[in-house]
């Protein structure tokens, strides 16, 4: 029957946010990724896509390969003898193990926070600063305090710091260490940033603060995050990839894989069945 | 920024509150329009409540999906959890109401279909009872106020009363004149449903008072909060 109503029902406000993050352009596509440690395989046969502005967590019980696999985006695995890596790893469409790739360039572009906050002993100030000044990323003082400044309030520290930006970064909390060492990270421009269980040594109170700042920084930055915490995971990322044995196991929207996921392996472990 | 920034859990529990709200002023909604069809003898508003249902409908998936995916990716503690679950529960409540509107707009187009048997003064009575009863549980929910909630248990029996009046009422004419016998029934079943949209809003404002109080007064509503 055809009649007239009043306005139906506005339309659902953050159903496009989940569409949003499923149709972003992809910013790291990993393509058959197998890593080695030596003779001994770590991952086999990675295929997986990250895209841009978007929160990608890694989970899986500890062993399972999702460190390595970070470490692999940004090369960090080149330095431990006998590593070797097969398969593509494409940042914007190129292959960071390619031949042309300037490594240093690339950590610079992708960068990285680890579970242990490690603030340099230096001050506030001049942990945020060093990547700018070795970069030469700062025309001049005053642009070199502005880029300190907003590295800052982007990691949430400005506040706490702003008074005491020459005390030694040590003195700092192990919560605000570790915001220190995101400012740190940001500092220098990256598109991406890569945390490894970057609030795993954090009291509650500082975890969320870390989380909800993820929440923030995705809108200027993509991230991809290893936790071994699953409900961090839950909170904090739009994709999860469930990683298990040095396998990909699933890897889809972190709704649907905390709530209906498809494989038998993930859904014991989200449940805490495993093993 | 962060010093301002809501969390952003808070922020889509605000929005699973707007939602609900949006639920809760459709339901009302319909109640209003079914009660002027019958009242009134306006058609009209018979197929305005059939067509509004489908959006009711909808809502009630969104907002069950909202809680659903809440509760999975935030496990939320103490008064969020309460809040999410309340939800839960008041949207099968609105939802309920939406699909109570829809039948009495039904019967009271089959009660058009014949002279009127009465004049209604009791049906209105218990309809103004009954919107007065889900407006004050939404804005208990709302204001998060169990003062207004329990006010919201106490008057169910007004509208108990009221429906074993307009039964007797009706009794009365259906025995005088059996040709109101189909006419009356309708009636009747529209005060079973004006009574059943009043039970909901109950279930409505034992929810808050769970949410907001932690306490279950289900089943034992009479004991007021001390």
């Amino acid at each position: 029957m055809t009649v007239s109503v009043r306005p139906i029902v506005t339309p659902a406000p953050q159903a496009a946010s989940a569409e949003a993050a499923a149709e972003a352009p992809v910013k790291i596509d990993v393509e058959r990724l197998n890593f080695y440690y030596g003779p001994k395989r770590a991952l086999t046969d990675i295929t997986l896509t990250m895209r841009t502005n978007v929160v990608t967590a890694f989970i899986g019980p500890s062993g399972c390969g999702k460190s390595t696999f970070l470490r692999t985006l940004n090369r960090m695995n080149d330095i431990i003898p006998g590593a070797r890596v097969e398969g593509r790893v494409r940042i914007d469409g190129r292959d960071v193990y390619g031949s042309g790739t300037d490594v240093v360039a690339l950590r610079r572009r992708v960068g990285m926070v680890f579970q242990k906050s490690n603030p340099f002993p230096k001050s506030i100030f001049d942990n945020v600063a060093y990547g700018v000044r070795i970069n030469g990323l700062a025309r001049n003082r005053r642009d070199l305090e502005g880029i300190v400044e907003n590295s800052l309030k982007d990691a949430a520290l400005w506040d706490e710091v702003k008074d005491r930006l020459q005390d030694a970064a040590l003195a700092l909390s192990g919560g605000q260490q570790q915001r220190l060492c995101i400012a740190r990270a940001l500092a220098i421009q990256p598109e991406i940033v890569l945390m490894d269980e970057p609030a795993s040594a954090l009291d509650p109170i500082a975890t969320q603060r870390i989380e909800e700042l993820i929440y923030v920084l995705k809108k200027t930055y993509t991230i991809v995050i290893v936790t071994h915490n699953m409900q961090q995971a839950a909170r904090v990322s739009d994709f999860t990839a469930f990683f298990w044995l040095g396998k990909l196991v699933e890897f889809g929207p972190t709704d649907r894989i905390f709530t209906n996921p498809a494989e038998k392996l993930t859904e014991d472990y989200v449940t805490g069945r495993f093993g | 920024m962060m010093e301002r920034h809501i969390p952003h859990f808070q922020e889509e529990l605000e929005q699973l509150k707007v939602r609900l709200l949006e639920m809760g002023g459709l339901a009302e909604d319909r109640l209003r329009l079914s009660v002027k069809s019958l009242v009134d003898r306006d058609l009209n508003a018979v197929e305005r409540v059939l067509a509004g249902d489908a959006a009711i409908n909808q809502l009630h998936i969104e907002v069950d999906d909202r809680c659903f995916k809440l509760l999975a990716l935030h496990q939320p503690m103490a008064v969020d959890l309460r809040s999410i679950v309340s939800a839960v529960k008041i949207n099968t409540d609105l939802e309920r109401v939406g699909d109570l509107a829809v039948n009495i707009a039904e019967a009271s187009r089959r009660y058009l279909q014949h002279p009127p048997v009465k004049e209604l003064i009791d049906l209105p009575r218990m309809a103004v009872i009954a919107q007065d009863m889900l407006r004050s549980a939404l804005d208990a929910y709302v204001r998060r106020d169990t003062v207004l909630a329990q006010a919201v248990l106490d008057r169910d029996d007004e509208l108990d009363a009221l429906k074993t009046k307009v039964f007797r009422d009706l009794l009365t004419h259906m025995l005088r004149d059996p040709g109101t016998i189909e006419a009356s029934l309708d009636l009747i079943l529209v005060s079973r449903h004006l009574e059943r949209i009043g039970d909901h809003a109950t279930n409505v404002a034992e929810d808050v008072i769970f949410m907001v109080s932690a306490k279950d007064v289900r089943h034992h509503a009479e004991e007021s909060l001390s």
